[in-house]
């Protein structure tokens, strides 16, 4: 009797376990289900083009303009200059770290850079509007301290963290029998860091740079601070020296104050759906470049 | 590797190999630049902000009950025991399943894009989520329970690796005996498995704990408000003040708002944030070299 009840209970564990592994595919696709059901309601009342490549996001007007590309833009602009600081950066970090530091400087380094991963975007945000924005302004001579150059910077310090934990693990999966074919052939050592090791962990490092652009579209409280939330169409280069607003930064700043389930409150989802399949794109072909990794080292 | 770059590497090699030297002195020393280049910025920031901060801050700020930081301090913790309960138990299990039950097939590999993409995205997204879920649907109203329930969904992906990684730790020796001794494979995962790597585990819950008091944009919607006054929720139906938030509506919008209050605000919330996240790096550090096997 003991004996068939522990076999009952173990038998509801063992389903309860196998329910909470699928948990994370059905959370996603809830996310997903959220999104359309509470998005899809504003296509009704604004057509998919005036949505997307409308110039004029003003959804106080009346009626509400909804046009995306101001913070279309001002989300490529934010992400694109953060990514140019970031990426060689982290990359050349990751290089040291798995190559070329001394045991203790690899040591020092890497908790260092764990930590800097942890800090909180909103006291990242807060150092750029207290002390970076007015500096860099007084600096460059701009009229404000907000403005998208600088919401790249903070992204870019943000970013790196995560490029260069991944990287320097790709790096690290390449097999040392490569390395040392290399310096076999009389190569030095930086000769087969730039033509073995870094072409062989190459897709590694790929991923290492789309998690880090994942990361920096999805970002909210930095830009949201430091990037002066105007929704402008920016012009040229000379648009990263002024105000913009990015896709993350609307939804924050505006949901609040939203009625439920008006075209505008539709239309915040709208952005957030867009912003959940960016990502998901950028998340799935890295996690197809890590899993490429993996064939290599094994 | 038969591309034409190897042919010219073994060219360069033999044609100069002072040169090569001489290049070899130059990337590292750029490479070294770099990574300096990574970490002092940031911490120079966070020194300035400590030594601000730290003239902001006093006992009274930090205590009294009438104005101050208590309200938000204790809100943020009530946030993230309240998520660690939610997600800890969820992520064990899905980490039990990925790393005790599961053979690796097609399910396994949208699992893992699962959890990937989960970690993925934004955490103003997973405020949406929350607020169609948790705040209207479900009928939490902005509170305390809507909000954590919003943030155990946003450390999830975070505690199914880290307990992943602790369970795949454990030797198969140690599962092996165990089944040969005729216990059953939950058994196994009970007595065996899971008290071996409760450490590992626990430093993964403390990491997404930290995660989960320094986020601001899953709560904006679902969770927080702003107040200067120090009022303690009664109710997890209530709306609780928290660090981040208040930080965020102190700097931006509240008028009034003395300078030094700020910069003690960021300081208490980074080293509450940093102070978690050292305690479970460090005990990581120290189980890897405590691991006896």
């Amino acid at each position: 009797m003991r004996r068939g009840l522990g076999l009952a209970w173990e038998w509801l564990v063992e389903r309860v376990i196998q329910i909470a592994g699928l948990l994370a595919i059905v959370f996603v696709v809830a996310i997903f289900a959220f999104l359309l059901r509470d998005a899809l309601p504003v296509l009704r009342e604004r057509s998919m083009a005036e949505l997307l490549a409308g110039e004029v996001w003003s959804p106080t007007a009346d009626p509400a303009r909804l046009g995306m590309l101001p913070l279309l833009l001002g989300s490529l602009y934010v992400t694109v200059g953060a990514l140019v600081i970031a990426m060689p950066l982290g990359i050349a970090c990751a290089t040291y770290i798995a190559e070329v530091a001394s045991p203790r400087a690899r040591e020092v380094l890497k908790p260092l850079v764990e930590m800097l991963a942890a800090i909180p975007s909103v006291v990242f945000g807060f150092l750029g509007l207290m002390l970076v924005g007015p500096w860099l302004a007084e600096l460059l001579r701009l009229p404000i301290g907000m403005f998208a150059a600088l919401g790249s910077l903070m992204l870019a310090f943000m970013a790196m963290p995560t490029i260069v934990s991944v990287s320097e693990d790709a790096l690290r999966a390449v097999p040392r029998a490569l390395r040392e074919n290399s310096l076999a052939l009389g190569a030095t050592r930086w000769q087969t860091i730039a033509r073995v090791v870094l072409p062989a962990g190459r897709s590694g490092v790929i991923a290492a740079v789309l998690l880090g652009l994942g990361r920096t579209i999805g970002e909210t409280m930095t830009v949201l601070m430091v990037t002066g939330n105007a929704a402008v169409i920016p012009e040229g280069l000379a648009g990263f020296w002024r105000p913009v607003r990015t896709m993350t930064a609307t939804i924050a700043s505006e949901m609040g104050e939203t009625a439920y389930r008006t075209p505008h409150y539709h239309a915040l989802f709208f952005i957030g759906l867009v912003l959940f399949v960016i990502t998901f794109i950028i998340n799935t072909i890295a996690e197809w470049a890590i899993r490429k990794t993996g064939r290599l080292s094994s | 590797m038969g591309n034409p770059q190897d042919g010219e590497a073994q060219l360069v090699i033999a044609r100069s190999p002072a040169r090569a030297r001489r290049e070899e002195r130059l990337a590292f020393a750029a490479l070294t630049a770099a990574s300096a280049i990574v970490v002092l910025p940031v911490l120079s920031i966070m020194v300035v902000m400590c030594w601000r901060g730290a003239r902001g801050l006093s006992w009274s700020f930090l205590t009294s009950p009438a104005e101050g930081l208590l309200a938000a301090v204790v809100g943020t913790v009530f946030l993230v025991l309240l998520t660690a309960a939610f997600a800890a138990p969820l992520g064990i299990a899905g980490a039990v399943y990925l790393s005790e039950y599961a053979r690796s097939g097609p399910l396994v590999r949208f699992i893992r894009l699962a959890i990937i993409n989960l970690a993925g995205v934004p955490s103003v997204v997973y405020g949406l989520f929350g607020l169609g879920l948790f705040v209207m649907l479900l009928g939490f109203g902005r509170s305390l329970l809507a909000g954590a329930c919003t943030m155990a969904l946003l450390v999830l992906p975070l505690v199914i690796s880290a307990s992943e990684e602790a369970l795949r730790q454990v030797p198969r020796g140690l599962r092996e005996a165990s089944f040969a001794l005729g216990a059953t494979r939950w058994q196994t995962v009970r007595n065996v498995v899971l008290p071996n790597s409760l450490p590992g585990i626990m430093t993964g819950i403390i990491l997404s704990v930290g995660r989960a008091a320094g986020e601001t944009a899953p709560i904006l919607f679902t969770a927080a408000f702003f107040s200067l006054t120090n009022p303690i929720p009664r109710s997890v139906f209530d709306p609780i003040l928290a660090l981040p938030y208040q930080l965020y509506v102190m700097a931006t919008e509240a008028p009034g708002v003395p300078e030094s209050h700020k910069w003690a605000t960021a300081l208490v919330l980074s080293a509450l944030v940093l102070g978690l996240n050292l305690a479970a790096i460090s005990a990581r550090a120290r189980l890897r070299r405590a691991r006896r096997w």
